[in-house]
C-alpha cells in the first residue's frame, strides 16, 4: 500500500471499536427460570465485537461512504451493463402486496403477483421473439445452466445420446465454459477471425453428430455484431446443434432485431443488467430462459399460466404448469419475485417505443466514447461497435504501462475503472461499456480523463504506476489478496 | 523473452523438452498472465494424457487459463510442489516449474525454438 493522504480518514475495523461490555441490546428480564449452557458449547475464542447501536450504525455507515457506486458516478464496466436503477422499481417492489407476500400463499390469494410473473413472461417472450419462458434461474449462469440441461434434455429425449461437445468461441464469457463442464459437456474452444466475428472454418471443422450447441453471445464481448451469424447459426443447425444466445448483451438489441428471428434456440436474460434490476451487492440477480417451440416442454418446472380460462364475469385464475418433459425445479419456490417487479415496472414504463430507445443511445454512447479515443488508444477490431467496445491498454511509448494502471489511475479521476484483462483475445484489454443512462457531459469528462491519462502514461508513468492516489486506500496488493485466503485477525483454534 | 532452443513448443504456449520428458507453461504465457496465484495439475500419474487435453488449470491475478498436453503420452510424473508455491511458474517456468513428466512421446507435431519466437512475436503486435 502507497503512503496516501487520505488515509488519515480510514475508518478502524469494527474490532478496533469494540469494548467488553458494551451491548447494542437490553435483554428483558427472564420470565422462565435461568438455565446455563451445556459445557462443551460455550467458546472463550471467538471474540465477537462488542459495540453500541450507533457505534455499529457509524461504522458501516462511514464505511459505505467509501463506496463507488451507480448512484454517485458512471459505471462503465464492459460486459456488465451498470445502468441506473430507476427508484420508482423500488418504489413498486415495495408495495405490500408484493413485499411480503408469502411463496406458499394459495394462489387464489395472490393473484396479482401471478399475473405480474405471466405478464413478464410474455413481454421477455415479445422483446427476444421466443416461445415460453422461465423466470426461475437466480442469475445469468443459473440460466445457462438451465439452458445448456435443457439441451441436454433435447438431444436426449430424441434417442440422440451421442452428443458430449459444447462449442465456445474465445470470446466468451467464461460462465459459458463453466456451465458447459458443470453439465458434464466437453467444451470445444472457437477461435475469433480477424474482423472478430466466429471463425466459419473453425465452426465448420468443429461441426459434428456430436455437437450439443454453441454458446454464442451476440454482440460479442468485444461489442461487435456477429456478420455471419445467420451463417453460423446454419453451419450448427446443420449437424443436429443447437444454439445458445448469451443474453448478457441484450442490451444493444431491445425492440430492434429478436434472438429467436435470428435462429437462436434459446437465450437467457439478465433482468440486472438489461431491465434495471440491481446488480451487484444491491443484487440478488435473475436470470430467466426463453425457448422457441420445440425446446419449451423441457423449462423448468412450474411456469406460470392460466389454469382456468375466465368467463365474462370471472377473470382467468393464474397458476402453476408443468411443462411435459420438464428438467424439474432449478430454484427453491419461484425465483426472485422482487426482481420481476422490478423488471416488470422498467418494462412498462418505458414501453416498445423506450425499449428501443435505450438500445439505439446504448450504441450510440458507447461509439461517442469509441471516436473520442481513436487516435489515444488502440482499437483492435475497429469496427461501428455496439453498446460497448474494447481497447488496448498499453503504448509502446509507454513500456511497462499496463491496463491495470490505467484502470487504478482512473479512480483519481472519480471514475469507476472499466472491465480490465476481458475478453482474453485482446492484449491488455479495457472493455468500456457506458450505457443508455449517461448524458454527454458525462461521456466527455469520461474519455477527457481517459485521453489525459494516455498522455501522462508517456510523461510521468509513476503517475500510473502508483495509482491510486486519491481514494481512502492506496494500490492494494492483488497477488497476496489472491494467495493469501485467511482474511480476518483470528481463526477459531482447530480440535486436534 | 527467453525461450529455450533446446526445447519444443505448443501453440498454446506449453513447452516439452524431449530430453528430460518435462514438459510445462513457456516465459511468454506466464509474462501474459502475470503473478499466478493457483494452480491445479488436473492428471495423475498413470494417466494417459491426449496432446490438446487439459493437464492444469492457472490461475492469475489477471485471468484464469487451462494449460494443455503438448503430447499424446503416459503420465510419469507431477510436480507436487506447485501447488503450493504457484509463484514458481513465474519466476522458474522452465526449471523449478515443469509441470509434469511423461514418457515415450512423438514431438513431431511441437514447434521449435524459432519457429515459437516467431509465433510469440506474432502475437504481440
Amino acid at each position: 500500500m502507497t503512503e496516501n493522504l487520505a488515509v488519515s480518514i480510514v475508518e478502524p475495523t469494527i474490532y478496533d471499536l469494540s469494548s467488553p461490555g458494551r451491548t447494542g441490546v437490553t435483554f428483558p428480564a427472564p420470565d422462565v427460570p435461568k438455565a446455563e449452557l451445556p459445557q462443551g458449547l460455550l467458546r472463550s475464542d471467538l471474540p465477537l465485537p462488542e459495540l453500541g447501536e450507533v457505534d455499529v450504525v457509524r461504522h458501516y455507515t462511514n464505511l459505505s461512504t467509501f463506496n463507488y457506486n451507480v448512484d454517485n458516478g458512471l459505471y462503465p464496466l464492459g460486459s456488465c451493463t451498470m445502468k441506473y436503477n430507476p427508484k420508482i422499481n423500488e418504489d413498486t417492489a415495495r408495495l405490500p402486496g408484493f413485499a411480503f407476500a408469502h411463496p406458499l400463499q394459495p394462489v387464489e390469494t395472490v393473484q396479482g403477483n401471478l399475473v405480474l410473473m405471466y405478464q413478464l413472461q410474455e413481454w421477455l417472450k415479445e422483446i427476444s421473439g421466443f416461445a415460453a419462458v422461465t423466470l426461475q434461474p437466480a442469475a445469468g449462469a443459473h440460466g445457462e445452466l438451465t439452458g445448456v440441461l435443457i439441451m441436454h434434455a433435447y438431444h436426449n429425449s430424441r434417442g440422440d445420446i451421442k452428443r458430449k461437445k459444447m462449442l465456445i468461441p474465445d470470446s466468451a464469457h467464461g460462465t459459458n465454459p463453466a456451465s458447459s463442464s458443470m453439465s458434464g459437456l466437453e467444451v470445444v474452444q472457437i477461435p475469433s477471425d480477424g474482423r472478430g466475428n466466429l471463425d466459419l472454418a473453425a465452426l465448420k471443422a468443429a461441426c459434428d453428430e456430436t455437437v450439443v450447441g454453441l454458446m454464442l453471445t451476440n454482440p460479442n464481448t468485444l461489442g461487435l455484431f456477429d456478420e455471419h451469424l445467420e451463417e453460423a447459426i446454419q453451419i450448427v443447425h446443420t449437424c443436429g446443434g443447437l444454439v445458445y444466445g448469451d443474453g448478457a448483451n441484450l442490451n444493444a438489441l431491445l425492440g430492434i432485431i429478436r434472438p429467436g428471428d435470428m435462429g437462436f434456440d434459446l437465450m437467457h436474460f439478465n433482468l440486472h443488467k438489461t431491465f434495471s434490476t440491481p446488480h451487484g451487492g444491491g443484487g440478488p440477480g435473475s436470470g430467466p430462459v426463453g425457448v422457441s417451440e420445440k425446446l419449451a416442454d423441457f423449462l423448468p418446472s412450474p411456469i406460470i399460466g392460466i389454469v382456468e380460462e375466465g368467463q365474462d364475469d370471472r377473470l382467468p385464475l393464474y397458476g402453476f404448469l408443468s411443462p411435459a418433459k420438464s428438467i424439474g425445479r432449478i430454484k427453491s419456490f419461484n425465483g426472485h419475485f422482487g426482481m420481476f417487479v422490478r423488471a416488470y415496472t422498467y418494462i412498462a414504463m418505458h414501453g416498445a417505443e423506450g425499449l428501443r430507445e435505450i438500445a439505439e443511445y446504448a450504441v450510440l454512447n458507447a461509439n461517442y466514447i469509441k471516436a473520442r479515443l481513436n487516435g489515444k488508444y488502440a482499437i483492435p477490431y475497429d469496427r461501428t461497435c455496439m453498446h460497448e467496445f474494447v481497447v488496448e491498454g498499453q503504448w509502446a511509448a509507454a513500456p511497462g504501462v499496463r491496463a491495470l494502471d490505467i484502470a487504478k489511475r482512473l479512480m483519481d479521476y472519480e471514475f469507476h475503472p472499466p472491465t480490465n484483462y476481458f475478453p482474453l483475445i485482446v492484449h491488455e484489454a479495457l472493455m468500456i461499456e457506458p450505457t443508455e443512462t449517461e448524458n454527454k457531459a458525462t461521456l466527455d469528462a469520461f474519455a477527457d480523463a481517459l485521453i489525459k491519462i494516455a498522455e501522462e502514461a508517456k510523461t510521468q508513468p509513476e503517475l500510473l504506476k502508483e495509482a491510486p492516489h486519491k481514494t481512502p486506500f492506496g494500490r492494494m496488493d492483488e497477488v497476496k489478496a489472491a494467495r493469501d485466503l485467511v482474511l480476518c485477525c483470528w481463526l477459531p483454534e482447530v480440535n486436534e | 523473452m527467453n525461450i529455450p532452443a533446446n526445447l519444443k513448443y505448443t501453440k498454446t504456449d506449453e513447452w516439452f523438452d524431449p530430453s528430460t520428458g518435462k514438459a510445462g507453461l513457456t516465459d511468454y504465457a506466464q509474462s501474459q498472465l502475470s503473478d499466478i496465484v493457483f494452480v491445479e495439475i488436473v492428471v495423475a500419474v498413470g494417466d494417459a494424457v491426449k496432446s490438446g487435453k487439459p493437464i492444469a488449470s492457472v490461475e492469475s491475478v489477471k485471468a484464469a487459463a487451462e494449460s494443455y498436453a503438448p503430447v499424446t503420452a503416459k503420465v510419469a510424473a507431477i510436480n507436487e510442489g506447485l501447488a503450493d508455491n504457484p509463484e514458481i511458474l513465474n519466476s522458474d517456468p522452465y526449471g523449478k516449474g515443469w509441470m509434469i513428466e511423461i514418457e515415450g512421446a512423438d514431438v513431431s507435431g511441437l514447434m521449435d525454438a524459432g519457429a515459437y519466437t516467431k509465433y510469440c512475436e506474432e502475437r504481440s503486435h
